[in-house]
């Protein structure tokens, strides 16, 4: 794993919790290492040599770019609301890992991933992505939503486009959608009305349309929930594939464990009142990143159901 | 396998032209059968005129001189040289009417305090019949062509308006959150979701208020000016011309109801909600 590399400060704190000899490791609301922003002028310290040895591990992908993603004790609540919906939140998602946000519903999970994604500002705390405070939603980080909601008046490929155009970039939508839509195979697509499609060809659309502007993090929240279980399955297939192809960063909210255990390298496990974090395991250790996952092989089952053990034990009732 | 898929797509698909067509036909009967029923109610009522003691004068509005003039006038070119000024002045009236409802319609969608202040107001004033307006419209203006655009654009303001704040309400934010999250600045918003979302309510509106400018217009044009279809009705009231008057008539309703079609089509172009068919 490139990931038990990193010597970086802020890498530090997964690698300690990767390293802890239980699976499960009790959320500390006291860190023991006062962890600092990076230095807003310095990109992440470690992203050169992170992305030589992914790029040695991975040939498919072109260039590795995750992001370096640092929660630092973030607390929220909403406005008018007594009780906090997130407390102590102190997270560290390394470049290119792909992490599961489990728990069950109203334990602050989409609240957390919208935190993120800049879409809200927290009332206490931070989030920092490559060492810089996300103030507002940005390009480059994007989020995915249960619906897809796809703009029904243009075709698959005006949506795919969309981010590009938004971002003063429309001479590269020629070169860049058909190759996007290929990701995807919604190739034979490119020019039908979106309402053309099915919901999970629709979910492809949307992201094609996030990756359109090469994000270095990808937020999902519940995207598949709403998919039949055979579009579902594939799909949780392909965003992982494509994703550690480009080497992104993905943090998965989820309230399904298998869908956690398929798509992540590691899971958060969150209880509610107030929303906190209760468990960081990691998934599957034993398996190879690029491994399919299959239900039937052991390995990944016995995963499995330890997260659904420590799920049933810690995220509440 | 392939070859009977195919075959029996392709027949399908003659079928449901063949449908198509059938039912494009009917409906082009029923219409037609409508017009003709027109047709016959107008010639009864020339007839009733005729044959009624006191009512002869206006024998020349049956269905048989009215024609005859109105085909007359359209080879003097009389109906352009009428039409003109009436469309010049019911385009800059909606024209009008767009350029302030739209913007309007968008800032009380989107704004609930701007809803909340205008809407008492808004109605209040909506209920005024633009004609009312008139004698104000007359002094505050240089020019007749302006006091008669400023009329029809009081009249054609509000369908406009309402449709487009209703169009907005019903926008799916989910849209306006997926596009902040794509990158977009309130400009992007604007041109890439919130105007082609309600392209449809807004051609609606529009249609609306044509419908209402239309009838508005002859009114406004009675008084004051020397062209378009109003002082056309007027004209040949006052010289007694009942052929010349009806053939006016069918003037007025033949071109609304091509510019009614018009706006349809629009409607059916930019409209993003896949119908049943």
């Amino acid at each position: 794993m490139a990931q038990t590399a990193h010597t970086s400060p802020a890498s530090r704190r997964p690698a300690l919790g990767r390293l802890a000899l239980s699976l499960i490791r009790r959320a500390d609301p006291t860190p023991a290492v006062a962890l600092r922003p990076l230095p807003a002028a310095a990109p992440a310290p470690d992203r050169t040599q992170d992305e030589t040895s992914r790029q040695g591990s991975h040939r498919s992908s072109p260039r590795a770019r995750g992001a370096h993603v640092q929660i630092e004790a973030l607390s929220h609540r909403y406005r008018g609301m007594k009780a906090p919906c997130l407390t102590d939140i102190d997270l560290t998602v390394t470049p290119g890992q792909i992490v599961a946000l489990v728990g069950r519903s109203g334990c602050g999970k989409s609240t957390l991933l919208h935190l993120i994604a800049g879409l809200m500002q927290p009332a206490q705390g931070g989030v920092f992505i490559d060492g810089n405070r996300v103030r507002q939603a940005s390009p480059r980080w994007v989020m995915m939503f249960q619906a897809p909601s796809l703009f029904p008046w243009m075709t698959v490929t005006q949506n795919a486009a969309l981010g590009l155009r938004f971002a003063g970039r429309a001479g590269e939508i020629a070169k860049r959608v058909p190759t996007l839509l290929e990701m995807v195979e919604l190739t034979p697509y490119a020019q039908r009305n979106v309402q053309d499609l099915s919901g999970g060809q629709q979910q492809r659309v949307a992201l094609a349309r996030s990756l359109a502007t090469e994000p270095e993090l990808l937020l999902l929240d519940e995207p598949f929930s709403a998919l039949d279980a055979f579009t579902r399955a594939s799909l949780q297939r392909d965003v992982r594939r494509i994703t550690r192809e480009l080497g992104l960063t993905v943090v998965l909210v989820t309230h399904d464990i298998t869908e956690a255990a398929l798509m992540a390298d590691r899971a958060i496990v969150m209880a509610p009142e107030p929303g906190r974090v209760v468990a960081d395991t990691p998934l599957n250790p034993g398996l190879s990143p690029d491994d399919p996952r299959r239900r039937d092989c052991p390995q990944f089952e016995a995963g499995r159901a330890r997260l659904a053990e420590i799920f049933e034990t810690l995220a509440g009732r | 396998m392939t070859d009977a898929t195919l075959h029996d797509v392709s027949d399908e698909d003659a079928a449901a032209r063949r449908a198509h067509a059938l039912s494009w036909l009917h409906s082009l009967g029923i219409g037609l059968l409508g017009m003709g029923l027109l047709l016959a109610l107008w010639a009864l009522g020339g007839w009733w005129i005729a044959n009624t003691p006191g009512m002869r004068a206006f024998s020349q509005l049956a269905p048989g001189p009215t024609l005859e003039r109105l085909w007359q006038m359209a080879q003097r070119g009389e109906i352009w040289s009428m039409s003109w000024p009436s469309l010049y002045r019911v385009g800059w009236g909606l024209a009008l009417a767009i350029a302030i409802g739209v913007p309007m319609g968008i800032l009380i969608g989107r704004l609930g305090w701007l809803r909340d202040l205008t809407n008492a107001p808004f109605q209040f004033l909506r209920m005024i019949s633009p004609l009312s307006w008139m004698p104000v419209a007359v002094m505050a203006f240089a020019t007749w062509d302006g006091a008669i655009i400023f009329l029809i654009t009081v009249a054609a303001v509000w369908p406009i308006m309402f449709a487009t704040a209703a169009g907005v309400r019903r926008i799916d934010p989910a849209w306006l959150k997926v596009s902040r999250n794509l990158g977009a600045n309130p400009f992007h918003q604007l041109f890439y979701v919130i105007l082609p979302a309600i392209a449809q309510d807004i051609l609606t509106g529009i249609r609306l208020a044509l419908g209402i400018a239309w009838v508005v217009l002859v009114p406004a044009e009675f008084l004051g000016v020397s062209s378009g279809l109003g002082f056309a009705i007027n004209d040949a009231r006052d010289s007694l011309d009942y052929a010349r008057l009806g053939a006016v008539v069918i003037v007025i309703g033949v071109i609304g109801y091509a510019l009614d079609m018009l706006c349809m089509l629009a409607i059916k172009r930019f409209s993003w909600l896949r119908s049943e068919t």
